[in-house]
């Protein structure tokens, strides 16, 4: 498999674009060629040779290495093959994204995975808020694909998300899951306050009790879901999270949030 | 061709397409599971008058379902993928849906599907959910008893029904145990259901009828009580016929059962009074395909 290799030359002082740099839309050009691709600094349009040295062949794989979080949009729209992140990320990483591996092993600013529909973001520290959001002034956030986060989530993780899966080996910041529409929200930690805000559909599962729930969730009780054991299978897949369907006591199921649809769930283990 | 002193004819067997699903359907522990089953797959021997043929395939156990729970995989066969998909929704409906912690998923690859969930989720009026999990999606559909979770739909495959082999013998209750003994190595195998009462028919039947009406009608030539009547190809030692018909996922794995089958009822042999094997044809002019009992046991 041909890489490319993209190593920042020195670190920034304004925010970069980095959407034309896809797999795809790289696909078939030299080196030589890809240097010149035009990319504005502030007011200023700079070559991309400028800023990044360029090393190998373009092809399935791009490797970007960087330890600067001005990098934007890396990885936005791409529909295949595997970008790797050595460094961090800046805002938007990912965003709307439709297949595909974008794989960080640093930490991601806001927006992460916004209006993802498919393919797998994984990443390795933290991020921002509005994990699996939507793009600002769109109504539907993350509509598919999967999102493996292994360190803390900001605020508002899963905001208007509408289908797909979330996976937070951490924890996450207030309003988790505000105004979901559907999907799966899993959090291997604590959730912070106003969990479910304004939720309409959807699943959020969590380790632990969340820090406070809108008071327009009701109690559900106790209740065996048979869905679980699937959704445990799937979550192995992806990472070694503790077995939720091994845990001997159901989970404790809330509904709401019954200022809006009331349809979605909260699950977790008290 | 003679095993164990029983004749096996030199005729052949005439199977034909069919469309072709597997569900699995999972439950609290077997019993539940295997009730499941059998209501779904009640009345479905024939396409004739039951719309679909189907039968329970083989249990599973806990560690090989998708949700961890005992179940066991039935097979269905229809003339055509509407009126499997038809057959289908009504039975899981009616007789899975309805059964106490039953989960039903699909149990088969293939491209073209068939509803499962699609529509039965609305008789969750509302409250049902759906969850897309490893890229399939399920319908979790409130009921009295917790949750009813349901595949959304099941992919369908072309498949064979129709091959069968007949078991002549001296007298009924060796043609039934020579029979119950085929069954028995027969439901071992994969991919195979046997969809009479018990895996057996007594009631083998010609195409067409003197009344203008019925499309089949008693196999006459292979009914002792009309021996001298009409062109009986029944010899004066042999007392009672029966059938075993398979339907199949493949036309080896039909070949396969109606070897296994016939193997079984010739280890009773001319002793056990098992006189000789035939099979039920249209003179190769309907079906697409053809058993021949001496290449199946060759």
């Amino acid at each position: 498999m041909s890489t490319l290799s993209m190593r920042l030359r020195s670190p920034l002082s304004q925010r970069i674009d980095m959407s034309p740099f896809t797999p795809r839309r790289l696909a078939g050009r030299q080196g030589s060629e890809i240097a010149r691709i035009p990319i504005w600094l502030g007011n200023r349009q700079l070559e991309c040779g400028e800023l990044f040295e360029i090393d190998g062949v373009a092809g399935e794989e791009i490797i970007i290495q960087s330890e600067s979080d001005r990098l934007d949009r890396i990885g936005a729209g791409m529909d295949g093959g595997i970008i790797r992140i050595e460094g961090d990320a800046g805002a938007y990483l990912g965003r709307g994204m439709r297949g595909g591996s974008l794989l960080l092993n640093g930490n991601a600013g806001s927006a992460a995975g916004c209006a993802m529909r498919g393919g797998l973001l994984r990443i390795e520290g933290n991020a921002g808020d509005f994990l699996g959001g939507a793009i600002t002034g769109e109504r539907q956030g993350m509509r598919g694909g999967t999102i493996l986060l292994k360190g803390n989530a900001g605020d508002r993780a899963g905001d208007l998300m509408r289908r797909g899966m979330i996976l937070i080996e951490g924890d996450c910041g207030d309003y988790c899951a505000s105004r979901m529409i559907a999907g799966t929200l899993f959090v291997n930690g604590q959730t912070g306050s106003q969990t479910g805000y304004a939720m309409r559909r959807g699943t959020l599962i969590t380790t632990r009790v969340p820090a406070s729930m809108p008071a327009s969730f009701n109690d559900n009780g106790l209740q065996h879901l048979n869905f679980l054991t699937l959704l445990g299978e799937e979550i192995q897949r992806h990472t070694n999270f503790s077995r939720i369907m091994d845990r001997a006591r159901p989970p404790r199921r809330w509904l709401g949030d019954l200022s809006c649809d009331g349809k979605g769930e909260i699950l977790f283990w008290d | 061709m003679i095993i164990n002193g029983t004749e096996i004819e030199e005729t052949f067997a005439e199977a034909f397409g069919m469309s072709a699903t597997r569900v699995v359907i999972t439950a609290l522990n077997f019993r539940w599971a295997r009730i499941a089953g059998e209501t779904m797959t009640g009345f479905a021997t024939s396409v004739i008058g039951c719309g679909v043929e189907a039968g329970i395939e083989a249990e599973i156990p806990p560690n090989e379902t998708p949700d961890g729970r005992p179940g066991l995989s039935v097979l269905l066969f229809g003339m055509s993928g509407k009126a499997l998909a038809r057959q289908l929704e009504t039975r899981v409906g009616q007789c899975v849906l309805t059964c106490p912690t039953t989960a039903v998923f699909a149990g088969i690859e293939g491209e073209k599907r068939i509803p499962l969930g699609k529509n039965l989720r609305f008789f969750g009026d509302g409250y049902q959910i759906s969850k897309q999990i490893g890229g399939r999606r399920y319908w979790r559909i409130p009921v009295m008893d917790g949750e009813f979770l349901c595949e959304e739909s099941v992919p369908r495959v072309p498949a064979v029904g129709g091959g069968n082999f007949l078991v002549l013998a001296e007298t009924q209750e060796q043609a039934l145990i020579a029979c119950e003994r085929a069954i028995e190595a027969m439901r071992r195998l994969p991919n195979v259901i046997m969809p009479f009462p018990g895996g057996i028919v007594r009631s083998g039947s010609k195409v067409g009828s003197k009344y203008k009406a019925l499309m089949a009608s008693t196999n006459d030539a292979y009914c002792p009580t009309l021996r001298g009547l009409v062109q009986s190809n029944l010899d004066g030692g042999i007392g009672a016929v029966m059938e075993i018909v398979i339907n199949g996922l493949s036309d080896a794995d039909v070949r396969q059962a109606t070897r296994t089958g016939i193997n079984a009822v010739c280890e009773l042999g001319a002793a056990g009074g098992i006189r000789r094997i035939s099979a039920g044809n249209y003179g190769g002019k309907l079906g697409q395909f053809q058993f021949h009992l001496w290449e199946v046991m060759a």
